[in-house]
Formats: structure tokens, C-alpha cells, sequence
């Protein structure tokens, strides 16, 4: 009896302390950012730097506001997601076709081998002279830039996933009598590729944001271009913003990816 | 009795570093309709690859394999491997329909026959979960289900309860005759464990020799039910261990 106390003790104590610790864990980071916070805003006021260069965090929420309020970053995250969703969704389909068909036919890797060799170690950025010409400083342009970062790094990993598909497997669909090149595809190859794939896309992703970044730099309308504008009229505070945006997005896109692939995986251990 | 499966000199090699190794060497064998049949014989000697030539995934060097089944359906055989092999990515009751997609029945009629399937070895509760979820001997079940679900006229059973535990096979084993009976189908047992053949066989073909042929051929008349002794059979025991060449073996390991 008395054992059965003492370990139903050491249970809670064991689980307390565990909730302890994730407590202090989160506050610990609140208090870092918050003197993190601190430094940035007391570093300009002592005039250890110039607040033109580095305004304080306390000037952003009134910068954010009227850019909201003129909808200018409304209009600027709508043209850079636009751009990013194109070239991200066209990037990833022909990377997924052109990978899973080299993975499952020797001949069609044998005679993209050098293509692939040649072509693949050109910096995605290396295309923006191509870009521009082809399509001058406009969305396609800055499509094409995405989809060719995207369609890489989704090929090799399609590919990969495809090869790596267990012989084993193949044979289930063969012993049911599931042989054409189709029904091997969807009843196993795509499934079973799917976990590889999905990290390959997930990649993609921040690759694909970085994409969209320098694209608007040369000019693309979006959130690269406003923030371009806002540096060269000093407007310091809506650089801030337009960066802080970025990565506010591209944390949002990456946990709702996460949350889909979690979803569509949950059928793993 | 009027044969389902005819083999008339059956022989396989494969292409080794340049030179054909025999594995199967002109093996003859009929299999009746209905019978319940254990091909028994040591690791390697090309059990499995008998059955992968039957179900189609490999092909034989010489000879000819006859079929003559009745239903003119698309699978008149299945195969249940020794790892159960489910697809993880499809729920129990999905995998056991998996044979039944593209013959024209709707999704609701393969779900439906999957859960007769899964009623039949008794896992029905289970229609729902992930393969991961299982364990190695429900894992087998379902495979089994699988199979069945696309009602054979033959099914092709290679080794399938030698990774599981004693108890959980010697249920599964109890369950296989009870299910062979209930369907009448004609099954083809491989394994390597002769007290599991005649426990559950009317006849034990042994196969032996590298390349592997037909050693010895017997009828096991132990009436139903049986008793795990093979008091009755010993005979069969010995001959059969004679022919696998591990005669030796296996006393000295008992005393
Ligand atoms: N794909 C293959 N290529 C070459 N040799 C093989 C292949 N598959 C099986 N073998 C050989 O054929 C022999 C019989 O194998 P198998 O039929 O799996 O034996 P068993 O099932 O009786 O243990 C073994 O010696 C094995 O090494
Ligand atoms: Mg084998």
C-alpha cells in the first residue's frame, strides 16, 4: 500500500517535473526575445546607430499599419504568393513527372542522364538573364525563376523515392496481377514514394520563397520589389516590415505543409 | 482425381556471373482439386521459387505448367508470402480488397467482400487500422484475407507462420484447416517444418537435391481432427527426414 503511494508520488512528481520544464523552456525563450527586443530598440536611442539605418521595433507596428491601411501590402503579398503558388505548383508537377518517370524507366534515366548533367548545376538565379529576355521584368519571368529551383530539387527527390521503391512491393501488385505500367504506379510506386516526395516539396518550399524574393528584386511586383522601393526612400521601418512579413509567411506555408504531410502520412508508424 | 495444377517437367535456372545455375530440375507434380498439399524441403532449395513460376512472377527455363481452372477469372491463384507484405499505406480492409480493384466491382461491393475475407480469419474489428498497427500474427491473417478475398481456386501459401511464435502459429495453423474446409479450396503449403506438414496436409511432397526435385511423395491419412503428435505418421517422419538429408542432424540434436 505504501509502495503504491509512494510510486503514484513519484509518478506525479515525474510528470510535474516534466511540465515544469516545458514551462521554463517557453519562458525562457519569451524572455530572450523580449530582451532581444530590448536591445534592438535601446541600441538607436543611444545614438550607438544611425535610427535611419535601424529603426527601433517600436516604430513597425505604426509602419505595417498604414502600409495595411494603404493597401500596399495587401497588394504586394498577393502578386509575391501569386508568383510563388504558379511557379511553385508548376515547378513541383514537372519535377514529380519527369522524376518518377526516370525512376521507373531505365531508358527514359539513360537518355536524360546528360541533359540532367549539364543542366543541373546551373544556379536557378543563373536563369534570370534568360528570364528577362524571354520574358521580360514581369510575373512570367519570375514564374519561370521559381519553377526551375522547384523542378530540381522535386525531380531528384521523386526520382530517388521511385528507385527506392522494395522490389517486394512491386511483386504484390505483380502476384495480384496488377502488371501494366499504370496500375504499378498508382497502386504502389506513388504511394509508396510519397513520403520521399513530400520532403523534396517541402524544400522546395523555402527554396522556391527565397525564388520569389530575388525575383522581385530585379523587379517583379511583390513583396521584394516594395521592399526594394521602401530601402531606396530610406523608409527603413517598412524594409523591417516587408522582412518580418517574409518570414511570416513562409513560417505559415511551412507549418500548413507540415500539417498536410502529417495528414497524408498517417499511415506510418 | 481430376487435377487443378499440372507441372510437367518443370525446370529453372537463373543467370549467374555468366553461368546457369539450376535451382529446379525437371519436376513433375499434379495437384487435385480441393487437396490440401505441404511441399516440404530445406532453405534454398527452391520452394519458393516453385510457387513464384506458379502465381507468374518468374518464369521457367524448359517444361510446362497447365492450369485448368474452371471460373475464367483474371486471378485463379493467390499467393500468400512469407512476410505478410500488406501495403502500409492502406487501411487492413484496403489492403484486403486490394486484389479485387479493376474487376468492375464498385467500391462499396469490394469493401463488402473484404469484410466476408476479414470475417473468415476473424479480424474484422481490426477493417479499420494501419498495418503498423498489428501485430506479426494478425499481419498474416490479413495477408491471408487478401488472398482469399479474391476467391482463388488455388491458394499459394509460402512458409507463411514460420516467423510467427509458437502458439500464434499453431492457432493460425488450426485456423488454415478450418478455412480450408469451410471453402473447399485447393491450397499448396510451403514449408520447411515437417511436423507442421503432416499436421496440416493429406499429402507432403518433398522436395530435396540441389538442383531442388521431387523426393518423395506421401499420403497423409490421419483422420480430422488431428492431434500435434506424429505418433501416427512416424514413418512419414523418418522417410521424409531421410530424404531431406538431415537425419543426422536433427537426432543428434534431440539427445
Ligand atoms: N533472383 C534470383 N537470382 C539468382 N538466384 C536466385 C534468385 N532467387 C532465388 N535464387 C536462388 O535459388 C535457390 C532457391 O531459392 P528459393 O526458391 O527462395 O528457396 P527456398 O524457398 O526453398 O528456401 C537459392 O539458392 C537462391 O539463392
Ligand atoms: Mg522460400
Amino acid at each position: 500500500m505504501t509502495d503504491l503511494i509512494a510510486s503514484a508520488a513519484a509518478r506525479a512528481t515525474a510528470s510535474d517535473a516534466a511540465s515544469g520544464a516545458k514551462l521554463r523552456a517557453a519562458g525562457l525563450a519569451a524572455a530572450g526575445l523580449l530582451v532581444f527586443l530590448l536591445v534592438w530598440e535601446v541600441v538607436p536611442r543611444l545614438g550607438l546607430f544611425n535610427p535611419l539605418m535601424l529603426p527601433g521595433p517600436s516604430a513597425i507596428p505604426a509602419a505595417f499599419w498604414s502600409e495595411l491601411k494603404s493597401g500596399a501590402w495587401g497588394s504586394a503579398v498577393g502578386s509575391s504568393l501569386g508568383h510563388y503558388t504558379i511557379g511553385l505548383t508548376l515547378g513541383a508537377l514537372l519535377g514529380v513527372v519527369f522524376g518518377v518517370a526516370t525512376g521507373m524507366s531505365r531508358l527514359a534515366e539513360q537518355a536524360t542522364a546528360w541533359i540532367v548533367r549539364v543542366l543541373r548545376p546551373i544556379p536557378g538565379l543563373a536563369w534570370v538573364p534568360f528570364a528577362i529576355i524571354w520574358f521580360g521584368v514581369n510575373r512570367t519571368a519570375a514564374v519561370f525563376i521559381i519553377a526551375i529551383g522547384v523542378f530540381w530539387i522535386v525531380f531528384f527527390a521523386a526520382h530517388g523515392a521511385v528507385r527506392s521503391v522494395e522490389r517486394d512491393l512491386i511483386e504484390v501488385a505483380d502476384a495480384f496481377g496488377f502488371r501494366r505500367w499504370h496500375e504499378r504506379l498508382l497502386k504502389i510506386l506513388l504511394p509508396a514514394a510519397l513520403p520521399g516526395i513530400l520532403v523534396g516539396l517541402r524544400t522546395a518550399l523555402g527554396q522556391a520563397w527565397m525564388a520569389v524574393v530575388a525575383a522581385e528584386i530585379f523587379g517583379v511586383p511583390g513583396l521584394g520589389q516594395r521592399m526594394m522601393q521602401a530601402s531606396s526612400l530610406l523608409a527603413t521601418e517598412l524594409v523591417v516590415v516587408y522582412m518580418l512579413t517574409m518570414a511570416a509567411l513562409y513560417g505559415l506555408l511551412d507549418s500548413a505543409f507540415v500539417a498536410l504531410q502529417n495528414w497524408l502520412l498517417r499511415w506510418k508508424a | 482425381m481430376e487435377s487443378v495444377i499440372d507441372i510437367r517437367g518443370l525446370s529453372l535456372a537463373f543467370e549467374r556471373d555468366g553461368h546457369r545455375t539450376f535451382v529446379l530440375d525437371s519436376l513433375d507434380l499434379s495437384i487435385e482439386r480441393g487437396a490440401f498439399i505441404a511441399i516440404v524441403g530445406a532453405s534454398g532449395v527452391g520452394k519458393s521459387t516453385l510457387l513464384r513460376v506458379l502465381i507468374g512472377l518468374a518464369k521457367a527455363s524448359a517444361g510446362e505448367v497447365t492450369l485448368s481452372t474452371h471460373s475464367g477469372k483474371r486471378q485463379p491463384l493467390a499467393l500468400v508470402f512469407q512476410d505478410a507484405r500488406l501495403l502500409p499505406w492502406r487501411r487492413v480492409v484496403d489492403n484486403v480488397s486490394f486484389g479485387l480493384e479493376g474487376g468492375g466491382l464498385s467500391r462499396a461491393e469490394r469493401r463488402a467482400k473484404a469484410l466476408d475475407a476479414l470475417g473468415i480469419v476473424g479480424l474484422v474489428d481490426l477493417a479499420d487500422r494501419w498495418p503498423h498497427q498489428l501485430s506479426g500474427g494478425q499481419r498474416q491473417r490479413v495477408a491471408l484475407a487478401r488472398a482469399l478475398a479474391v476467391e482463388p481456386e488455388v491458394l499459394l501459401m509460402d512458409e507463411p507462420f514460420s516467423a510467427l511464435d509458437a502458439i500464434t502459429r499453431e492457432g493460425l495453423q488450426d485456423e488454415l484447416v478450418r478455412i480450408w474446409r469451410l471453402t473447399g479450396k485447393t491450397i499448396l503449403f510451403v514449408t520447411h517444418d515437417i511436423e507442421e506438414a503432416i499436421y496440416l496436409a493429406d499429402r507432403v511432397v518433398v522436395l530435396a537435391g540441389a538442383p531442388g526435385r521431387l523426393a518423395a511423395d506421401h499420403l497423409i491419412d490421419t483422420p480430422r481432427p488431428r492431434t500435434r503428435s506424429a505418433d501416427g505418421s512416424a514413418d512419414v517422419v523418418a522417410s521424409v527426414r531421410r530424404h531431406l538429408g538431415a537425419e543426422k542432424l536433427i537426432d543428434g540434436a534431440a539427445i
